[in-house]
């Protein structure tokens, strides 16, 4: 393992904006830790996310990779350290408050109303109305049409806005979602497993429209317990584990390899292989688990989870 | 000549927007199955009973829809938004009783008592729905308790005020001729007289569907019901929205606890127990999905309208009255079949 940690007591000082040259991150946690009751859901969390990066937080099941976002969209209050947005501290007091500076939340479950169409989806929210006082009323019809413009732009090819969203796949709602919140100038774009109920193809989707938000000059936070899915487009890494952070990385100091293995845990692996190796497993196929481990894995969690 | 007329007045679609018949358009409504079904009836009872399409006849229907139809337009929209009140039929009458005992006891003008019930209405919806929010319980709960509350409230209160079950008559009070005339009266329209809560039902069916397709409350109705979760995500108030429909479906009956105080001048404190079912059911059969997300205040206006129907035409049919509840229960259960079908669509494809 040469894998190199980004040194986390320098982070928060050194590093300038990519975009404006200031030492000032879009958005930064320090320290950052939250408990619920008894239970200490995460601890000490130091990230930063800057215009036109993604980094990518990485866990698996009951890391804390919830709880974080949640934190950072404003559904929880951390109560530890600092989250500092443009070099300012903040603690939101809703996801209202998030959105308003400009943090917007892709959620992997929630991110529309199935029943609503597609238009009234877009805008939820944030309608565009007119008229005044009691008479402001919406205006349907621009909606309508941003909303087919605003997909379009992002490659996906709508016939009917009026549709329910629930009508399209998995891998659209996420990029209507995703074109939403680039749409009402998101600086910081989080997004909760995008991929995780997702073919191979519509996952190489999102994972594109991933990339076009980042081109935009956004700010994206990429959830994921999936190293594949991470690497290709994330800039930096953030691993997490029972609550803690296990490594902060930046994409020249790793190899997907290592980020692998680094997820899986080292010792588990083993562990598992082992186990295998006495359940009468072919040695050859023993090491080829020990490859896999980590993928299958992911993939069971993704039809069950 | 029609057909040239009804293409030049089609507006120019969208080139991506793919064309749909309009009989397509009207099965993706949500009170589709509604008003084939009042169609359907319509048509039945025409040709059963001659009276029936008589304007006077007609008048009396609409009437009778109202007194349903006004409760429903609160009912459906508070399904929309995700709820359900089952205190609303006690409530017509809590608004009513507090009207009249309150301007009674202390002999004041009519419309104090009037005021004074809008303030009591109002806040029997906000405490519903403010309840709601702070424990989280099902709404199915939370009213039950408020409509079993009312209940005894309604039955002690007229009679430790008045002394009787039934509440004092104020027909010689100071206002009650003027309050009359707003919430019981008649207007003719060619030759024929229309109750003013035909009126009253229509303007509340117009405001609402107003407000649900083409206001910010509107779309936050929708998505409370449909995903309340997803909507609080997305920064809509969901609170205030929930406690504001409790207060709308409040709104809604102060109006016919007026209507029904100033058409008969007493009130009988055990009165509108059942009837929230009524309400339920219109807006049920009007295409209100019970979870929640999906409907609109016109399926609630057809399922009164049906209901008026069922309820007068069976008399003007000259048919035994016992077979009501049987023909109500088959259209409720017909009309959720289709609405059920309806999500499975929207929600599976």
């Amino acid at each position: 393992m040469n894998a190199k940690e980004i040194d986390q007591q320098t982070l928060l000082q050194n590093e300038k904006d990519p975009l404006t040259h200031t030492p000032v991150h879009l958005l930064s946690l320090d320290g950052v830790g939250k408990h619920y009751g008894n239970i200490i859901a995460l601890s000490e969390v130091t990230m930063a996310v800057d215009n036109g990066r993604v980094t990518c937080v990485l866990g698996d099941n009951g890391a804390g990779k919830s709880t974080l976002i949640k934190i950072i969209a404003g559904l929880h209050q951390h109560d530890a350290g600092t989250l500092k947005i443009m070099g300012q501290e903040r603690k939101f007091s809703s996801p209202r408050d998030a959105l308003d500076v400009g943090i917007a939340t892709v959620y992997q479950d929630l991110a529309v109303v199935p029943l609503m169409p597609i238009w009234r989806n877009f805008f939820l929210g944030s309608e565009l109305t007119s008229g005044f006082g009691p008479f402001k009323s919406m205006d349907v019809e621009k909606m309508k049409d941003i909303t087919l413009k605003e997909l379009a732009a992002m490659g996906i090819d709508l016939r009917d806005v009026e549709q329910p969203i629930g009508q399209l796949s998995g891998g659209e709602r996420q990029c209507v979602a995703i074109a939403r919140a680039v749409y009402f100038g998101a600086k910081v774009l989080i997004l909760d497993e995008p991929t995780a109920a997702l073919g191979v193809k519509q996952s190489g989707v999102v994972l594109r429209y991933i990339l076009q938000a980042r081109d935009r000059g956004l700010g994206v936070i990429f959830i994921t317990h999936n190293p594949h899915h991470a690497f290709p487009v994330g800039d930096r890494f953030l691993l997490l584990k029972r609550g803690k952070s296990i490594g902060y990385y930046d994409k020249k100091d790793i190899t997907l390899d290592e980020l692998t293995a680094q997820m899986a845990g080292g010792a588990e692996l083993a562990e598992l292989a082992h186990e295998l190796e006495q359940l009468g497993g072919h040695s050859d196929v023993v090491k080829e688990v020990q490859g896999e481990v980590a993928d299958v894995s992911q993939t069971t969690g993704k039809t069950y989870g | 000549m029609t057909i040239t007329q009804t293409k030049t007045k089609s507006p120019a679609p969208d080139e991506r927007v793919a064309k749909r018949s309009p009989f397509q358009k009207l099965l993706g409504r949500p009170e589709v199955g509604a008003l084939v079904g009042a169609i359907v009836l319509f048509i039945f009872f025409a040709l059963v009973s001659p009276t029936f399409t008589q304007p006077g006849a007609l008048a009396t229907i609409l009437y009778g829809s109202s007194t349903i139809g006004i409760m429903a337009v609160g009912v459906s929209l508070l399904m929309i938004g995700g709820e359900f009140d089952l205190s609303t039929g006690v409530a017509v009458i809590t608004s009513a009783l507090t009207a009249s005992l309150f301007s009674w006891y202390f002999t004041t003008n009519v419309w104090v008592g009037v005021g004074l019930a809008l303030v009591v209405s109002l806040s029997v919806g906000f405490i519903n729905g403010w309840i709601l929010i702070k424990t989280k319980l099902p709404s199915f709960i939370v009213t039950l308790a408020t409509f079993l509350m009312l209940t005894g409230l309604n039955l002690g209160l007229t009679r430790l005020i008045g002394g009787s079950v039934s509440s004092p008559s104020i027909s010689t009070m100071d206002g009650f001729a003027s309050a009359r005339a707003v919430f019981a009266s008649s207007v003719s329209v060619g030759g024929v007289d229309i109750k003013i809560t035909v009126f009253y039902w229509f303007a509340l069916v117009a405001v609402a569907t107003w407000v649900l397709m083409r206001t910010r409350v509107g779309n936050w109705i929708f998505a409370v019901g449909g995903d309340a979760n997803a909507a609080r995500a997305v920064g809509v108030p969901v609170k205030a929205t929930k406690i504001g429909l409790f207060m709308a479906v409040g709104f809604c009956a102060w109006i016919l606890g007026m209507h029904n105080l100033f058409a008969f001048d007493t009130v009988q404190s055990g009165e509108g127990v059942g009837n929230e079912f009524l309400y339920i059911i219109a807006a049920v059969i009007g295409g209100c999905l019970l979870t929640g997300g999906y409907g609109s205040a016109i399926g609630g206006a057809i399922g009164a309208f049906i209901f008026g129907m069922a309820n007068k035409g069976i008399v003007y049919a000259q048919w035994n009255p016992d077979w009501f509840k049987f023909f109500l229960g088959l259209m409720l259960l017909l009309a959720t079949i289709v609405n059920l079908i309806v999500k499975r669509r929207a929600e599976l494809k």
